[in-house]
């Protein structure tokens, strides 16, 4: 030994195989497994000693865990090392100076993402230098140094490692991305003139996008942002631009630190167990029988629930991987995930946890199943499906990413523009819904029926020091007085009179471009309007102060 | 002119079919194990089985040769075949002995059976008292393959 210590240092490293760190990876994630059950069987147990030795035996697994997975880890160096030469032939190639600076080379990530983010960041550098960097003259005539700069920089933040990639180059032309949208057919005129600043540089990753004038060897090849933007999703991460035009253009790119170990959140549906990567979950809701009959609406067919004011398509986990015959309402629950673009939400039967699970790949004879992930092995041993959420929106038809973009920019420009109005809908009698501007409504009340007296033949509560006349809005449409304990008033003013107007339930306020048409309006109505798919009738409620004489 | 060789075969049966791998190719040999069904999967495709940390899919013999479903009592019994990446497991009815053969006793399959499960089986081992199938497992999981790229190809086209 004393030998050994006494010869030159040598180099403290040594080569292993990936397969043998692969196949040390499960064998700890095996362990992890069996700790489970001996903890679990100890836990019942009255020998001390069994228990205190099953807890050291966790606190050591955990650490061999965390050793292990550190072994797969690699400095994200490895990718960047090739830059230099990369930048250094491309900016010769274009006649452009380019210095590139790197902060965070050491910065670790797992060697699978290591492996997967090579070729979208080697297109963002080439991007930045080939249509980001101005050549020496332009940068001058900018009264900027003659020389750009291309900033690499990583760090880690909050579990996950952030990757910038900015230049100080000509930033990105609002107007010239909105008119090549236009030119490519892929927005409307109408919805490029209501984008926000944000909402433009999120063009440039639609598919079939670029801005350069002629297709150059260098990052036109044809593939474009939305390549890059989708290899990035497939690692569960995220990018999105920042650009001050004139100024520069930063790419920020977020992914996970490792695929092999991820959080996820663990559902039932029809007795199976199925785990959703927790990156994909926006949030749960819970809906009981009841809910399900009445929230859940059925448009041609397709279900779909309001979330705010929002319709959000629904799939059933059961039928979409077709799981067994449908089944009567039951209480559900509801996980709103985010796929690419689109939003849409997936009932299952039970949720059980959130767990972090190792992810294995299936085997080749299953590859070609979008709808999964991997699989993974839970507490008991038995083997569970990872989901593929953006896999199962495809198959369950949600709507694609760009469709879904141009409606809520239409939802956006529409609110924007004059003639949308906020909408208090309602419903009034037994079935039929209303909605009325919310500009007419001075507030909204609950009063008890107790508090409700008669005078002369009207109905009128105390409010704020004044007498509130009520108009049953059912009864006034020919139908009866529902006899609730608490009514539902809109408070609806002229001048400083005021009068309530009584309704069985409120449901929701919505925005929206108000187009009434006349036809088959009936007295004290402005007409009717399609709201979020329903034929709803507009209240007139000037009208209807007339209609009792108000 | 011919060398005679001898190989070992790892044997069992499906249904009344008396079959034969390598023993080389296999893995192991195991119980009825636990299975994780997979919706959508093609339906030679039974589950998936954890093999000590290691997600093995279990194709079934059956549904691959186009033979009746086992029976509710008869759990079937796994024949783990190495791969080139992962491993899988075949789903057998029982498993035999490991058995010498000479190479002077094979056939190639009668042109009579149905190409798709002719294109499984080497050759036809003739044994005293019955006819043993060498099974080649590549070409089952080639065929499991070509079976669910077809079902979705039909997925797709729907």
């Amino acid at each position: 030994m004393v030998a050994h210590e006494e010869r030159t240092p040598v180099d403290p490293r040594i080569r292993v195989d990936v397969r043998l760190l692969d196949r040390l990876m499960n064998l700890v994630g095996e362990l992890v497994l069996a700790r489970n059950q001996l903890l679990q069987n100890a836990s019942s147990s009255p020998d001390n000693a069994l228990v205190s030795t099953c807890q050291r035996l966790n606190l050591i697994t955990t650490e061999l865990q965390e050793g292990v997975m550190k072994t797969r880890m690699q400095p994200i160096e490895n990718v960047w090392n090739r830059f230099p030469r990369v930048v250094r032939d491309l900016s010769q190639l274009c006649g452009k100076a380019v210095k590139l600076e790197m902060e965070g080379a050491s910065t670790e990530l797992d060697k699978t993402i290591i492996e997967a983010i090579g070729d979208p960041l080697t297109h963002l550098v080439r991007n930045s230098v080939d249509h980001g960097i101005e050549t020496p003259e332009q940068r001058a005539a900018a009264g900027k140094q003659a020389s750009g700069t291309l900033r690499l920089r990583a760090y880690h933040e909050g579990g996950r490692v952030n990757i910038e990639i900015s230049d100080d180059g000509r930033g990105i032309d609002a107007e010239r991305v909105k008119s090549r949208a236009l030119e490519r057919g892929l927005i409307t005129p109408e919805r490029a003139h209501a984008l926000l600043p944000h909402e433009v540089h999120g063009l440039l990753f639609l598919p079939g996008f670029s801005t350069a004038e002629k297709v150059t060897n260098i990052s036109g090849r044809g593939v474009g942002l939305d390549v890059v933007k989708s290899n990035i999703e497939r690692l569960g991460g995220s990018v999105d631009i920042d650009s001050q035009f004139g100024r520069g253009t930063t790419f920020r790119i977020r992914i996970p630190l490792t695929l092999a170990i991820i959080p996820a959140l663990v559902v039932g549906a029809h007795g199976e167990r199925f785990a959703i990567p927790q990156v994909n979950l926006v949030e749960l809701l819970r809906l009981d029988v009841e809910q399900v009959k009445t929230a859940i609406e059925r448009i041609h067919g397709v279900p779909v629930y309001r979330l705010r004011g929002n319709l959000l398509p629904l799939v059933e986990l059961g039928s979409v991987l077709e799981l067994g015959p449908e089944r009567a309402p039951r209480d559900v629950n509801m996980i709103v995930l985010q796929a690419d673009e689109r939003q849409f939400g997936l009932l299952v039967d039970d949720i059980f946890d959130t767990e972090e699970i190792v992810v294995k790949p299936l085997g080749r004879e299953l590859k070609g199943l979008s709808t999964y992930a991997g699989a993974t092995i839970m507490g008991d041993g038995k083997v569970a499906l990872i989901l593929d959420v953006v896999g199962l929106a495809e198959r369950a038809g949600v709507a694609a990413a760009e469709r879904q973009i141009a409606r809520e920019s239409v939802d956006r420009s529409v609110v924007r523009s004059a003639d949308t109005q906020l909408l208090l809908l309602f419903r009034s009698g037994a079935s039929s819904r209303m909605a009325i501007p919310l500009e007419s409504v001075a507030r909204l009340e609950e009063f008890s029926r107790a508090r409700v007296e008669h005078v002369g033949g009207d109905d009128v509560v105390q409010y704020r020091g004044e007498i509130l006349p009520l108009v049953y809005l059912s009864e006034v449409f020919g139908e009866a007085r529902a006899e609730n304990d608490t009514l539902q008033v809109l408070v609806h003013s002229h001048g400083n009179r005021h009068v309530g107007l009584v309704v069985d339930a409120i449901e929701d306020v919505i925005e929206q471009e108000l187009t009434a048409t006349r036809r088959g309006g009936r007295a004290g109505t402005l007409g009717s309007a399609v709201i979020q798919g329903r034929v709803t009738e507009i209240l007139d409620a000037e009208a209807v102060r007339g209609l009792v004489g108000g | 002119m011919s060398v005679t060789t001898t190989s070992q075969l790892c044997t069992f049966t499906v249904d009344d079919l008396f079959f034969g791998v390598e023993v080389t190719k296999v893995q192991e040999v195991l119980r009825f194990q636990p299975m994780t069904r997979v919706p959508l999967a093609p339906g030679m495709i039974s589950g998936l089985i954890n093999l000590r940390g290691q997600i093995v899919t279990a194709v079934d013999l059956r549904a691959c040769l186009g033979l009746a479903p086992r029976g509710d009592g008869e759990p079937p019994m796994n024949v783990v075949i190495r791969g080139s990446e992962s491993s899988v497991s075949l789903l057998v009815d029982t498993i035999g002995d490991v058995i010498e053969v000479s190479s002077d006793s094979f056939e190639p399959p009668p042109s009579t059976m149905r190409a798709a499960h002719r294109h499984m089986i080497a050759s036809i081992c003739k044994l005293p008292r019955q006819l043993l199938l060498v099974l080649i497992p590549e070409r089952v999981l080639l065929l499991t393959q070509a079976s669910e790229t077809a079902g979705r190809a039909a997925g797709s086209a729907r």
